[in-house]
């Protein structure tokens, strides 16, 4: 039985494509992926992402564990200011790629993968077991949230219209506590498109007037509403990772291009020595954005050559709306890791020319 | 959604055009609007042998990878080069200016394999 978001009905009253995504069912598109894709690029577009978890991390000495959990340092961050990190297991590989929110001193929120909720609570419940920290406790909030992305160059002007909260105050990676159309909600300026644009989380009975007011007051700037379809083709071409393609307990984060939210200058984190082992022996792999030089669609998993070598595997691919030709990311040796190196992708039955390019591919 | 009367359709949402024992070849409405934004097609060269039932080629939409099988067997005499510049011909018109190649049909006796309009509608409307 697939998991639903409350805004389930509203996707299948717009005709939205539903298909399963990580136990949900969720919009894979509505008019079509292109389309979607550069409305977010030109106008604006909202994406429900309710299956998105959330984990609550409070007390006394949550920041100390916080710091125990994850690779980046939590301890540089103000109220009100979120933060990309990641989780590691000991050995190095990830156990998934997070967004972190401090309220205060006490009171933290984790904005997970939705396929790795469960996964990560265990994770976090064991790291607290392991350690020595007094009255930190952990709640899994999910159900308690529903969370839409409003992204695109028209995504403030539209916001504007239904909050009191000046957005213009939001600073990038900052969020706000404020009412949209009366409803309390964490108004968060981040996303996954390399667009501005706001991250909405309040809870899952207001979401359909929320997705609603949001639609009728964007309509005039172009608002669509967007599937993962686009929401994965965006993120490709700012060269986000995406947890199980880019990110994996078989890839650590200096390997997927993390090193910078990777402080291994921490006294101590979950990963850290074996990650320091890998940077000092050198790391073996690196990922890279690259971008097709002949007709083809580079796809997850198919390998990569140089002179006829394979280097490495494509972790994510598609066709680029923006660029109108094939675009991709891969794991490939460090040796064949520069910008401008040729590869060969293998597609089907032939090897196909292709060019390591500076990410991000869009220029934002 | 078309259908139309003339053409015969395959389970694999093939469409083809039967004219003097040459069969067009390309895929359905139905097929294309699953499918969404086709962003590339790969096709046989002119001259390769087909098998029926066996993947001629490809086509390719932002998310995903279709094979295209052969509703007849026989020889590639034409492909359609128009769908290497602009593949959305297959979304915009499935059964004209995105047509696919064309096949010297080898038996005569495959086209009875092949559902007609109302078959193939009523098909798709079991699959949906």
């Amino acid at each position: 039985m697939l998991k639903k978001t409350p805004l389930n009905a509203v996707h299948k009253a717009a005709r939205a494509r539903m298909v399963d995504f990580g136990g949900w069912e969720m919009p894979v598109q509505y008019r079509g992926v292109i389309e979607e894709h550069l409305a977010v690029r030109h106008a604006a577009g909202l994406f429900d992402v309710s299956h998105m978890g959330e984990i609550k991390v409070s007390g006394p000495e949550a920041l100390a564990f916080i710091q125990e959990l994850t690779t980046n340092d939590a301890s540089s961050l103000e109220n009100g200011q979120v933060q990309y990190s990641a989780l590691c297991y000991p050995h190095g590989g990830v156990v998934d790629d997070v967004t972190l929110y401090r309220f205060d001193a006490e009171h933290y929120l984790f904005c997970v993968n939705a396929a790795n909720t469960d996964k990560d609570f265990a994770w976090m419940e064991e790291v607290l077991a392991d350690g020595d920290f007094s009255g930190v406790l952990l709640h899994n909030v999910s159900d308690d949230f529903a969370q839409l992305a409003l992204q695109g160059p028209a995504a403030e002007a539209i916001l504007s219209r239904l909050t009191d909260r000046a957005l213009t105050d939001i600073g990038y990676y900052r969020f706000h506590e404020g009412l949209v159309v009366g409803v309390p909600t964490i108004i968060s300026r981040t996303g996954y498109t390399g667009e501005d644009g706001f991250e909405l989380y309040f809870a899952p009975d207001s979401a359909e007037e929320v997705w609603k007011n949001l639609m009728d007051v964007g309509a005039e700037d172009g608002l669509v509403p967007v599937g993962l379809g686009a929401r994965d083709t965006l993120r490709l071409e700012m060269k986000y990772a995406l947890y199980g393609h880019e990110l994996s307990n078989e890839i650590t984060p200096l390997e997927a291009g993390l090193g910078w939210i990777t402080k291994l200058d921490k006294p101590s984190f979950v990963g850290r020595e074996a990650l320091l082992k890998m940077k000092a022996a050198g790391v073996p792999r690196r990922l890279v954005g690259f971008a097709m030089t002949e007709p083809g669609i580079p796809r997850a998993d198919y390998p990569v050559f140089v002179d006829g070598r394979q280097v490495g595997v494509v972790t994510s691919g598609t066709m680029s709306p923006s660029l109108r030709h094939g675009i991709g990311l891969a794991l490939v040796e460090t040796a064949c890791a520069g910008i401008g190196t040729l590869l060969q992708i293998g597609i089907r039955s032939r090897k196909v020319g292709a060019r390591i390019e500076k990410t991000p591919f869009v220029k934002k | 959604m078309e259908f139309p009367d003339e053409l015969k359709y395959t389970e694999e949402h093939e469409w083809v055009l039967v004219e003097d024992g040459v069969v067009s070849v390309g895929i359905t409405d139905f097929a294309q609007d699953s499918l969404g934004d086709v962003v590339f097609v790969e096709l046989p060269e002119v001259g390769t042998v087909l098998e029926v039932g066996k993947p001629f080629g490809v086509v390719e939409s932002v998310k995903a990878v279709s094979d295209v099988y052969a509703p007849v067997s026989g020889e590639v005499i034409e492909i359609n080069e128009e769908l290497q510049d602009m593949p959305e011909l297959i979304n915009t018109s499935p059964y004209e200016d995105g047509w696919m190649l064309k096949i010297k049909l080898a038996d005569n006796v495959e086209l009875e394999d092949l559902m007609d309009a109302d078959d193939y509608q009523n098909f798709v409307e079991e699959e949906e």
